[in-house]
């Protein structure tokens, strides 16, 4: 466990490749920030870091993908952080961060000059219009798909619903859902003698 | 200048506060930089997180065009860094603990309560888009069809980006 956990495992598990260069891991996860779009990212993570490059195994993949979710921040940003932790230590970290980032940051703020300088024309209205809806209906989907075992046990559902209309209705701030529904839905899930 | 600080203590609470993914945050980043502190409107908000959905990568990366508007580039520094740094170090350091924790069984009381907690914030995300976005018959349907679309059929969600803006610029330009 506790090489599992050091910087840079003096052994690695046999039959892993040698970790990347630093390079090597930059530019891969820059191509994962450049190339995924509408929030595909996770899927497209195993499919580079396991399948592909095999840096990690599924089961490596797995717990860095369920740390990501259980803390707060974006879960892609968070799965190259601590993958990039695995592999080359906190510089593999800062290295995995910044590539994933850095080009989807590039285009949104060119975006963002030619609205600023166009945002008014018709056009460009229209085109953010169509994006603003679909982006609420894409949000609705991905919440049912990744919702479906909590959509159908009552507990959950029961959870996910005072979540939902609390803070999406009744406008509720997330820091009462989270002092409050959170300890309360964890207790509920609590570790059992 | 005088937005640099409230920039960063409201994207640094956000990204504290951002249990389960960026769009949980959605509906308090909107409340907090449109009714509170007034840097733009609904209609700004929602085209801006549009932008984001056209950038590749993660997506919440338009927190920074909001800080730009508010404060220049330094805002949009400023910005970034309060959006993505704590809640990044706080992953660094709990990826390294977690393998430790492997045994505590409140872990999996974690996961387990957290995730129906993330995915009722995710459609707060989505509603609180919708109030805004769907304002008429053809952008309700719009959003309709992504959601069949995908749930139905998996269409790919950057396809229907692209073509609800087409759509968008056919029927509401």
């Amino acid at each position: 466990m506790s090489d599992a956990v050091s910087p840079r495992p003096p052994i690695p598990a046999e039959s892993a490749p040698a970790p990347p260069g630093m390079g090597t891991l930059f530019l891969t996860f820059l191509v994962l920030g450049g190339t995924t779009f509408g929030g595909g990212v996770v899927a497209y993570l195993r499919e580079v870091l396991v399948t592909r490059r095999r840096w990690i195994d599924d089961e490596e993949f797995l717990t860095a993908l369920e740390i990501s979710q259980a803390l707060p921040g974006l879960n892609a940003v968070n799965m190259a952080i601590l993958v990039g932790d695995r592999l080359r230590g906190v510089r593999g970290a800062v290295a995995a961060g910044l590539g994933i980032t850095l080009p989807g940051t590039a285009v949104v703020f060119v975006l963002g000059l030619l609205y600023a300088s166009h945002g008014e024309t018709p056009a460009v209205a229209g085109v953010l219009a169509g994006v603003g809806a679909a982006a609420a209906g894409l949000l609705a989907a991905v919440a049912v798909q990744l919702g479906r075992r909590q959509l159908t046990q009552l507990p959950d559902a029961i959870i996910v619903a005072i979540a939902c209309v609390a803070v999406g209705g009744f406008r509720v701030s997330l820091v009462v859902i989270l002092l409050t529904l959170a300890p309360i839905a964890v207790w509920w899930y609590r570790p059992r003698a | 200048m005088s937005q640099l600080w409230p920039l960063a203590g409201v994207f640094g609470l956000l990204s504290i506060l951002a249990v389960g993914g960026g769009s949980a945050v959605l509906p308090e980043m909107q409340a907090l930089t449109v009714t509170t502190h007034r840097w733009l409107t609904a209609d700004q908000f929602v085209a801006i997180y549009s932008l984001g959905q056209l950038a590749p990568g993660p997506n919440m990366l338009m927190v920074g065009v909001i800080g730009y508007r508010v404060a220049g580039v330094l805002g949009a520094v400023v910005t970034m860094l309060a959006f993505f740094l704590p809640a990044s170090l706080l992953c660094f350091g709990a990826g390294r603990l977690w393998l430790h924790l492997a045994q505590w069984p409140w872990r999996q009381s974690l996961q387990l309560g957290l995730a129906p907690v993330a995915i009722g914030l995710m459609g707060a995300g989505a509603l609180a888009l919708a109030r805004t976005s769907v304002d008429s018959l053809a952008t309700a349907a719009i959003a309709l069809a992504v959601v069949v679309l995908i749930l139905r059929w998996h269409v790919n969600p950057a396809l229907l980006i692209l073509g609800s803006g087409a759509v968008g610029w056919l029927l509401l330009g």
